[in-house]
């Protein structure tokens, strides 16, 4: 075949591109501009609180944006994968102490600690997963208001089945030892777990972007997001593929949840609704189905949480949701989202 | 007469509420091109979509070499070997070219590499943008890489629904070109609205009207029988 051959070019291009610069340079301005009122100290302490805030939200909003962009499954019940693994996490670390490991101050016991918790908290994460996709989920795809009103009730039980093991009240995790106290970086205070977190957050991130980019199944992942029926006739059973993704998703909640969990150095079983709205917000942001674009969103609301609660507290809750408003308006499909 | 490879019995599809198929008949012989032609709306995509199992067929029977395949899912009728090319180019257009290929590579082989070459032979255009996204190429490279997709596995059989939709008169020409080179080694099952290019690839006709075969015969009968195109075609 030899006519034809000039790709194809949008006459469209030019305004799209306006406005995905648009979407990115306010995207940076959030980062730069409250330098003009904080000193820069207290500016790279509460950048370093932003990017750990992001780092943990970007772990629940990731599994997500999968679960969207993929099955087109609107998963109110995430929240309670993430208390799901708070508490798995929580019960894991409390066997842990009785044996020593979490109070040892040496690295090892610690980090092998973490590892443990983060390793149970995907798991059962993961499992949970594969439980309501098969018995719930795959009975309301393509039907998003059962879906809302399903996961909303799976939430909900899964929520009252936590209290029945671990009661209804707040309890303190435990922080294993070696990740307590804090680095002094010219006067930059940084609490170890902070680092860890950021450390863990971009790890996963980095995971998953090598996962869906470089593999066959990020690629069959990625095609599914995009065309469910082109991979079913290539060959491909998209509901077993439905099933891992939903999996994966819940167990990104959960290790999300038992890392936050440990952050807040408190868990709760109502901890998943606060953390689900923040994650629809990001989700919403960085657009539907993109796990970058989630990144990068939930990057953003850490940070615009943390300046804007030491500029003015009493907006730090709402700045989310204007930055939601302002790039919808500029990109309604989000800051990496497709049109 | 051998056994056709793929033979559909009294196929009853629903679309909703909506009773398309009603009654299907039909065989397709192996390594013959065989041409479903109609007015819209007639059941042809849906033939070819039940065919798939993306429509559930409600009654009826679909073989493929005389196994029962109308209850089984996409994937699983897919690995059978059906090779599918659903209309509007169906390729995938935030994947590059490449990808495209990876994934349309159900079964990872050196056979498959092989085939892959002889596809870029037929479409040397595809090669050139191996590693750019589908989204860039022009309409008519979108559809011949929808229908490459198709031929990088050994399908018994390959469907093909209206691949000259939207396309200019000059790439329609070249698609007639590339499709008969592929008729002349796989078993295409094609749907087609332009008479012309369905004429130039078919060998077996079937006109199906209002959800059944109203007649059949060899295209070469059909290209002369001015009446019957005008009754059912609306063409002289």
């Amino acid at each position: 075949m030899a006519a034809d051959t000039g790709p194809a070019v949008s006459a469209g291009s030019a305004g799209l591109d306006a406005r995905r610069w648009g979407t990115w340079i306010f995207s940076v301005g959030i980062w730069i501009i409250p330098l003009l009122w904080i000193d820069v100290v207290t500016y790279m302490t509460l950048t370093i609180a932003g990017l750990t805030m992001g780092a943990l939200l970007f772990l629940t909003a990731s599994g997500l944006t999968l679960i969207f962009g993929l099955m087109d499954v609107l998963n109110l019940a995430h929240g309670a994968f993430f208390v799901w693994g708070a508490y798995a996490g929580f019960s894991l670390l409390n066997y842990l102490n009785t044996v020593g490991w979490v109070e040892m101050a040496s690295i090892g016991p610690s980090a092998g600690s973490l590892v443990l918790v983060l390793l149970t908290a995907l798991a059962v994460g993961a499992l949970l997963g594969i439980i309501l996709e098969k018995i719930i989920i795959r009975r309301t795809y393509g039907n998003h208001l059962k879906q809302i009103l399903i996961t909303m009730g799976a939430a909900l039980v899964m929520a009252e089945i936590i209290k029945i093991f671990w009661g209804p009240n707040d309890e303190v995790i435990l922080v294993p030892a070696a990740f307590q106290d804090s680095w002094d970086l010219f006067d930059i205070v940084v609490n170890k777990f902070r680092g860890v977190a950021i450390v863990v957050g971009m790890a996963v991130f980095a995971a998953i972007q090598i996962v869906l980019q470089r593999t066959k199944l990020g690629i069959i992942v990625r095609a599914g997001v995009e065309n469910r029926e082109i991979v079913q006739v290539m060959g491909y059973n998209i509901q077993r593929i439905f099933t891992g993704v939903f999996a994966a998703g819940a167990a990104l909640a959960a290790m999300g949840g038992v890392m936050f969990a440990i952050f807040k150095e408190q868990i709760y079983p109502g901890m998943g609704d606060e953390t689900l709205i923040f994650a629809l917000i990001v989700v919403i942001i960085g657009g539907m189905g993109s796990v970058a674009g989630s990144f990068f969103g939930a990057l953003m609301v850490g940070l615009a949480f943390n300046y804007v609660a030491f500029l003015v507290p009493k907006l730090a809750l709402g700045v989310n949701i204007m930055i939601m408003a302002v790039i919808l308006l500029i990109r309604p499909s989000g800051l990496m989202g497709r049109k | 007469m051998a056994e056709p490879i793929l033979s559909l019995k009294e196929v009853h599809t629903y679309i909703g509420q909506h009773h398309i198929l009603q009654g299907v008949s039909l065989d397709v012989n192996a390594e013959r091109a065989t041409v479903l032609v109609g007015r819209n709306g007639a059941g042809k995509s849906t033939t070819l979509r039940t065919i798939m199992g993306l429509y559930p067929a409600r009654s009826g029977r679909i073989e493929l070499d005389g196994q029962a395949i109308q209850h089984r899912k996409p994937f699983d009728i897919a690995r059978l070997g059906i090779g599918f090319v659903p209309e509007d180019r169906a390729v995938l257009y935030t994947l590059t070219v490449e990808e495209n290929f990876r994934l349309a590579m159900f079964r990872e082989s050196e056979e498959g590499r092989r085939r892959l070459e002889s596809v870029f032979q037929l479409f040397p255009d595809l090669k050139r943008f191996l590693h750019a996204k589908a989204g860039i190429l022009s309409g008519g490279q979108k559809q011949m890489l929808a229908i490459a997709l198709a031929l990088v596995l050994d399908h018994r059989v390959v469907l093909i629904d209206e691949p000259s939709k939207g396309l200019a008169p000059v790439v329609v020409e070249h698609l007639g070109e590339s499709l008969n080179r592929i008729r002349d080694t796989t078993t295409v099952v094609l749907v087609e609205q332009n008479f012309y290019l369905a004429s130039q690839v078919g060998q077996d006709y079937f006109i199906l009207d209002d959800g059944r075969v109203a007649h059949q015969g060899l295209m070469e009968d059909l290209v002369t029988d001015h009446e019957l195109k005008q009754k059912y075609l609306g063409i002289g």
